[in-house]
């Protein structure tokens, strides 16, 4: 079997999640295996919606103590579910929490473990997968070598594509309590809504923004798309009070979305080597040499004051991202 | 209270990454070493520690003998003990984990501090694979860190906003750039670190799990195409190219 770990957000199972399962389906498909959708929680409403991305098995660890987040607790319960089910492949979405439990469950079940990965490939039972490295500045291929194989997946990558299965339910046994970590609080975010690694549009700003305060323009634009804001380092580093969880670049967010806009961004190596993996970039720059130019599908030579809200009056005129 | 900080040398960020001749690692002609910036966040923390709680403080890296320079910084910086973790097999992150284990699973640290995320691999999984391999609590990209009672209050960054946890020491902590303000070394402390020994300590094997059997650069992007006009007719030809040619809105 094939298990996905899925989140659910607010009676949902959120996207990545259901790319994730998307993808195991068809790991699923040309190996002859099920998939299992696994769920954690204190309650796992809405978790039937995972039959209709291709689980077979709808498998839910509910208990009273798993109501907060908890690394090992969820890690105890996820491995459990993996030995319950004698599980080869476990996949979860390379999300904040997916990146926080699932290295634990992979050392708790002495697992190879690769995270981010934007492609998958099962034959005769061994895993192989491409993943970015050095902040997106190369590809690696690799095999894992152990039992049990364990993957997070990059959102925006693998495509969630509906493929109803009998999605039978069957609780399993949770852990017992008595966690060493737990989440108490969660403090909601300032910024953008959505997360910058999970976002199908962005509109990135670096230094042409000349100050904080000019980001509103941007923010204007990112709204009419139905994208968010992102940052380069030189804006985050200028004081402007733009936070680092805005940034993208190495030393911040790597990102894959759709469409990257990028604003008075010259293009330095470590912003590129966040971005690179957008699928269209768009470069609106005064300089006509900046290096974001070289890799731009598009490129205005202009001023980004100008000319970006003039793309919001245009993005609000059509009607796109409604 | 004992601390012990991981260090992990990494390329810079200035790097230009090339593919060495056998296909599935990285041309280490041009390399520039640094300490991984995540790590300095930790050190800095741990140094943090050693001020305001008489914390002992060691740092460890795994790695061959061009590694010492970032525990050679360390020591430049106040950390009173180095011990390099002899080994060549720096690849696989469960392997590190291990050997990090290996090395602390007697030691009875109260903390573990390092990077949430080195920059190579790019797995970020160190921290939590070290935690449950010596079953301690985690907290993971953390951006503030407090130590109360027998425990500990951290904030991390989460998926709805940041999460606020709190766990039991011993804990492995992951730090995040927001954490705190890394020092500089000044001329006393690089002096005062020349006459310091770091250890050496022979690792031992670990299987690797995963291992990369390809490197290849990101696929180059054809030269695009320059928008011609006064901005609102760049704008107009902009979304039209993006909903009918790219079709991405």
């Amino acid at each position: 079997m094939i298990l996905v770990y899925c989140e659910l957000k607010d009676g949902s199972i959120r996207k990545p999640s259901l790319e994730a399962l998307s993808e195991a389906r068809l790991l699923a498909d040309s190996n002859g295996l099920q998939v299992g959708a696994l769920f954690v929680g204190a309650a796992c409403a809405g978790a039937e919606a995972a039959a209709q991305y291709g689980a077979d098995a709808i498998l839910q660890v509910q208990a009273p103590s798993l109501a907060a987040y908890s690394s090992d607790g969820y890690a105890q319960a996820i491995a459990d579910a993996v030995r319950a089910k004698g599980a080869t492949v476990l996949l979860a979405a390379a999300t904040a929490t997916g990146k926080d439990v699932l290295p634990r469950v992979a050392a708790r079940l002495e697992a190879g473990y690769a995270a981010d990965v934007t492609g998958l490939a099962l034959a005769e039972g061994k895993l192989t997968c491409v993943r970015p490295v050095y902040a997106g500045k190369a590809f690696a291929t690799s095999a894992f070598h152990s039992p049990v194989q364990v993957a997070t997946t990059r959102p925006n990558v693998f495509t969630a594509t509906p493929s109803p299965r009998a999605g039978v339910v069957e609780q399993l046994a949770a852990p017992t309590g008595g966690f060493l970590a737990v989440v108490k609080e969660i403090l909601a975010k300032g910024g953008a809504k959505l997360d910058l690694t999970e976002a199908n549009v962005i509109v990135s700003g670096g230094r042409g923004l000349k100050d904080g305060a000019n980001f509103q323009i941007l923010e204007a634009l990112a709204e009419a798309l139905g994208g968010v804001v992102g940052a380069s380092r030189a804006a985050v580093d200028a004081g402007w009070g733009i936070p680092h969880s805005m940034q993208v670049g190495q030393t911040g967010k790597v990102v894959s979305p759709t469409l990257y806009i990028a604003c008075g961004i010259s293009g330095a190596i470590q912003h590129v080597a966040g971005m690179s993996g957008s699928k269209v970039v768009v470069a609106i720059n005064k300089d006509p040499d900046a290096p974001i130019f070289k890799l731009a599908s598009y490129g205005i030579v202009g001023d980004l004051f100008e000319v970006v809200p003039e793309l919001t009056k245009a993005a609000l005129a059509l009607g796109i991202g409604k | 209270m004992k601390i012990l900080v991981a260090l992990k040398q990494v390329p810079d960020t200035e790097t230009k990454i090339k593919v060495a001749p056998d296909g599935c690692s990285l041309d280490l002609g041009d390399v520039k070493w640094i300490t991984s910036p995540y790590d300095e966040y930790a050190l800095e923390e741990a140094l943090r520690l050693k001020e305001s709680r008489e914390a002992e403080v060691t740092a460890v890296a795994v790695g061959g003998d061009r590694a010492k320079a970032v525990l050679q910084s360390a020591l430049a910086l106040g950390v009173q003990n180095a011990v390099l973790l002899k080994s060549e097999h720096t690849d696989d992150p469960t392997a590190i984990a291990r050997t990090l284990a290996a090395f602390a699973k007697d030691q009875a640290f109260d903390l573990i501090l390092l990077g949430n995320k080195g920059f190579g691999g790019d797995n970020a999984c160190v921290g939590p694979m070290l935690a449950e391999l010596l079953g301690l609590a985690q907290a993971n990209v953390v951006t503030r860190l407090e130590l109360v009672d027998a425990g500990f209050r951290a904030e991390r960054e989460g998926d709805a906003g940041t999460e606020v946890l709190e766990g039991t020491l011993p804990a492995v902590i992951t730090a995040q750039r927001g954490l705190n303000e890394p020092r500089y070394a000044n001329l006393k402390g690089i002096m005062a670190a020349k006459k310091k020994t770091i250890a050496e300590v022979e690792a031992g094997a670990q299987a690797s799990l995963v291992t990369v059997q390809a490197l290849e650069l990101p696929p180059t992007r054809p030269e695009g195409r320059k928008l011609e006009g006064d901005p609102a007719a760049q704008a107009a030809a902009l979304l039209g190219l993006l909903r009918d040619e790219a079709k991405v809105l």
